[in-house]
């Protein structure tokens, strides 16, 4: 029973009882239509605020794991209420804008930084035919995520900006080319991935490669430089190290978000992790399957699309996450030359490659 | 031994042999009296003209001579500023001496001859409020803008019981308050025109990247650095003066604490110099202890330069696995010193015990662990392709630069000059060891890092030759300026009695003279130049740390680079700040 089944069924449950109670049927319809959005829109937000409270505490037990130390071992069993804690520290803590900061910017940049973050689970496949909105994405799925995604520096360099901080400034600068620049090429390994499935639509994308995981994109051959730029770009589209110059501890004191603290900067936070999130979920969809079963369509195990999802984008994260504690931090200049210098090229080279395999009808 | 005399003949001849008047001092080090007038000439000459030619102004420094008694042979006059220049072709030394007189005397600056003389003349200035003319910049270095008096000068109260009792009412806290406001003018910076549109970034006091309180002021366009400025004093505790009011023995301690990651290595210079005062003798077994210590903290200061430039330049991991080295290390020293960071160990005529039962198992097993994680840490940072793209080229520095602007210890080598004082002018028992002196090519951060692992391996190659032939014998001398009477003998006479009565209660008297004790320390040379003025105290101790004139080259280094350079560089000059403000 997929997600898009049990929604169908609760829809009728909801139209049968407000029939039961006198109201229209397409006052009924329309109710819950909006009703649909307000939970989704809900789901969204909850789903980064699962993967932050996940995440936090396995990047924590991570890295300590490659630093040779243990992490988090006070809050619960092997520390696995540190994220809570974590959570209830930052509720509490004093919410301080800086005196000459623009107080109403100040305010906007972590908001819109994390609804636009949320903004872009709207289409995420979660399961067959089954989007956070309950329905299927529209057939632009990638359209939107794309230019949902590139919105998500508006909130750093208003953030940056409103601070009246030289750091956050120049953080908000460096994270405004850095997403900028960083875009064109996983736009262009979206494309190659776009040409392969014939639609825009993510379902699509992963109805494109049914089957077992021989069938999925990353095993083809064509599809192994956009598997590369995808992954390298998406790093650097959400800062993370090797690529994570706007924040850049050592160099910026803390970068866009220096002026920020207790809940603003916990918006920062939950949003960064969300983001991880999204790009491992994406990159799961357009190379692995999504939530397809390495071992079939149908799936052999029946277990529901979501848990496949999700194990992969986990096997993506944890690789972001290794790549993060692993590597030291590429300076700007050099960041924005393997962007426009290295990838890009690259990434047009993946598009005539692919353009090829088509026309030579290999795919 | 460099030929001192042939020095000095050549002097002679230049300038008469009236002008150049010879002082001998403890330390053999060829010191030489001159007129007010002809120190420029004296200087510059001795920069280029003599054989060997002293290419390096290793420190300058004065002493307040109004309260001094023994004198001898010495021209009159109020204060002394010491040049003390460094011939590392020649490895001779040469101490230029001028004597001033009156209130607030002035002499002309030599910041042409050598582009590090700025900071060493404003702390002139500072410190001893002798005016230095022709100065680009004159300013207070260490101290407050708002500071009055001169700390160094013997009229300036060492305590805080000699001040009046602070107060701090609120139009003076406004006024102190202004002083901060950042105005480029004060900083010899011109003012800001009306299109100019350089942003005055101010880095520290308080930043991540600083390694603790060091100010930079860059000027930068975009994250291009036009110019820079370092503002230091922040760590300033008066360790100098401090050394004019404690005992020879009990300001042992304080020298830990001023390279503080250097721990027992920076004990070795002061009591060498106090020894060399004094004509003590240091027994074998002793010397072998303290070169063993002073190896074990190089090892120790430069795990944390390799964790911290690791982490400067972006990776967070392998700062963990060196600290949890260097943890090893330092239980090592606390199983033979009791302390770890600050063991104040090293006594003058030796150590302060001999080495416990069992030393050996925990070095050996301490010298094959490293050895296997240097080649780890060789393998996680020296050869990531990230670390070098961000090091490679970045803040090169050149031999001639670098000995101009008095570069030492990995900063020179790296330069690709062989030249370490452990080999060049052995101390303390060094010529008994065999160490190789790694260099690196062409001066930039990433040879400083490679130096600096290099340098590890050697200590420890050091380290396991001690362990090998650490001879039998005393840890301390029988001096008895260094150690108190017998217990049997006090017993027996009165007159041995008093004297452990007087060296515990006031300290030793130490023969009034001037010494100075030099090493090869973890970031470069360190040296104590000590003035006895047979007392139980010194006269006056001058500390030359190596990250004062490293911290100094810093704006030269990273005009024209970017922040994130900046960073890197200043990572890879393995500073301390309590080293630099003293």
């Amino acid at each position: 029973m997929s997600i898009h089944t049990i929604g169908v069924i609760i829809k009728d449950w909801l139209i049968g009882l407000l029939a039961g109670w006198g109201v229209p049927v397409e006052l009924s319809r329309l109710l819950i239509e909006v009703l649909t959005w307000a939970v989704g829109a809900a789901l969204c937000i909850i789903a980064i605020m699962l993967a932050a409270l996940v995440f936090i505490y396995l990047e924590r037990k991570v890295s300590g794991y490659i630093q040779s130390r243990l992490g988090p071992t006070r809050c619960g069993p092997v520390g696995i209420l540190q994220s809570f804690v974590d959570v209830i520290k930052l509720l509490l803590k004093e919410d301080i804008v800086p005196a000459e900061a623009d107080r109403v910017l100040h305010t906007i940049g972590p908001i819109l930084f994390l609804a636009v973050s949320a903004l872009a689970y709207v289409v995420v496949p979660w399961d067959e035919g089954g989007t956070v909105a309950g329905k299927v994405d529209a057939g632009v799925g990638v359209l939107f995520m794309a230019a949902v995604g590139s919105m998500g520096l508006i909130g750093i360099v208003v953030g940056g900006w409103g601070s009246n901080n030289k750091w956050s400034l120049l953080g908000a600068i460096r994270g405004a080319a850095q997403m900028v620049s960083y875009e064109i090429p996983m736009l262009l390994a979206l494309m190659c991935v776009v040409l392969q499935a014939e639609t825009l639509s993510l379902a699509g994308i992963v109805e494109d490669q049914k089957g077992s995981i021989i069938a999925w994109n990353f095993l083809r051959p064509w599809m192994w430089l956009p598997v590369v730029l995808f992954l390298i770009s998406g790093v650097a589209e959400i800062n993370r190290t090797p690529f994570d110059i706007p924040e850049a501890e050592s160099e910026l004191v803390s970068g866009f978000h220096t002026e920020y603290t207790g809940m603003k900067f916990a918006l920062f936070f939950l949003a960064e992790y969300g983001n991880l999130l999204l790009v491992a979920l994406i990159f799961s969809v357009l190379f692995l399957g999504g939530w397809l079963s390495p071992f079939g369509y149908p799936d052999p195990l029946r277990l529901p699309g979501i848990i496949w999802l999700l194990a992969k984008s986990l096997l993506i994260v944890l690789i972001v996450m290794w790549v993060r504690w692993t590597l030291p931090r590429l300076r700007v200049d050099q960041l924005m030359g393997l962007a426009w210098k290295l990838m890009i090229p690259a990434g047009f080279v993946a598009l005539g490659v692919m353009c090829a395999v088509i026309m030579l009808g290999w795919a | 031994m460099p030929d001192q005399e042939g020095i000095l003949a050549q002097l002679k001849q230049r300038f008469g042999p009236d002008g150049i008047v010879r002082q001998l001092t403890a330390d053999g080090i060829l010191t030489v009296w001159v007129p007010p007038e002809q120190v420029r000439a004296v200087l510059s000459s001795l920069r280029d003209d003599v054989s060997p030619p002293f290419r390096m102004l290793y420190d300058l420094t004065a002493v307040d001579e109004r309260q001094r008694q023994v004198r001898p042979d010495q021209p009159p006059g109020d204060f002394t500023v010491v040049y003390r220049l460094l011939s590392l072709e020649g490895n001779a030394d040469c101490r230029v001496k001028v004597a001033l007189t009156g209130e607030t005397p002035a002499i002309g600056t030599v910041t042409d001859l050598w582009p590090n003389a700025a900071w060493y003349e404003c702390e002139l200035w500072d410190m001893f409020g002798i005016r230095v003319e022709g100065h680009p910049h004159l300013r207070r270095l260490l101290m407050p803008p708002w500071w009055e008096g001169h700390p160094l000068r013997k009229e300036h109260p060492a305590r805080a019981t000699e001040m009046a009792p602070f107060r701090l009412p609120e139009e003076r806290m406004a006024l102190l308050q202004e002083t901060l406001e950042f105005r480029p003018e004060d900083w010899g910076w011109p003012p800001p025109g009306p299109d100019q549109d350089d942003l005055y970034l101010n880095l520290g006091p308080h930043h991540p990247g600083t390694h603790g309180v060091l100010r930079v002021i860059c000027r930068v366009c975009g994250e291009t650095i036009r110019d820079a400025i370092c503002d230091i004093g922040f760590h300033h505790r008066g360790a100098e003066k401090m050394g004019e009011r404690q005992s020879w023995h009990t300001y042992i301690p304080y020298t830990d604490r001023v390279d503080y990651l250097g721990g027992a290595m920076n004990n070795l210079p002061y009591v060498l110099a106090v020894e060399h005062l004094a004509g003590i003798e240091v027994p074998e077994r002793a010397q072998v202890i303290r070169i063993l210590l002073a190896e074990l903290f190089r090892i120790i200061s430069h795990l944390v330069f390799m964790g911290t430039f690791a982490q400067d330049v972006g990776m967070m991991s392998p700062v963990f696995y060196m600290f949890t080295d260097r943890e090893r290390a330092l239980d090592i020293v606390e199983n033979i010193t009791g302390a770890r960071m600050h063991p104040s160990w090293f006594r003058i005529g030796g150590v302060a015990q001999d080495l416990p039962k069992g030393w050996e198992q925990l070095l050996g097993d301490f010298i094959e662990l490293l050895e296997r994680r240097l080649n780890e840490y060789e393998q996680a940072v020296l050869r990531n392709r990230i670390f070098r793209a961000r090091t490679v080229g970045v803040g090169a520095l050149d031999v001639g630069t670098a000995i101009a602007w008095g570069a030492t210890g990995p900063m020179l080598r790296s330069t690709g000059l062989a030249w370490d004082l452990r080999r060049q002018r052995p101390y303390g028992g060094y010529d008994q060891f065999e160490f190789d002196i790694p260099i690196g090519k062409q001066g930039d951060c990433y040879d400083r890092a490679v130096v600096h692992m290099e340098e590890m391996r050697q200590s420890l190659r050091i380290l396991r030759q001690c362990l090998q032939n650490m001879p039998a014998g005393p840890y301390k001398s029988d001096h008895p300026l260094a150690t108190p009477p017998r217990r049997a003998q006090t017993l027996r006479d009165i007159e041995t009695l008093i004297h452990h009565f007087l060296s515990v209660s006031w300290g030793p008297v130490i023969p009034p003279g001037e010494a100075e004790g030099r090493v090869e320390g973890t970031k470069g040379l360190y040296s104590y130049y000590l003035v006895s003025d047979g007392g139980t105290m010194s006269y006056r101790t001058r500390i030359r740390a190596a990250s004062f004139p490293h911290v100094q080259m810093l704006p030269m280094l990273c005009r024209g680079l970017m922040v994130a350079d900046l960073i890197a560089i200043l990572a890879s000059l393995d500073f301390v700040l309590a080293d630099v403000d003293r």
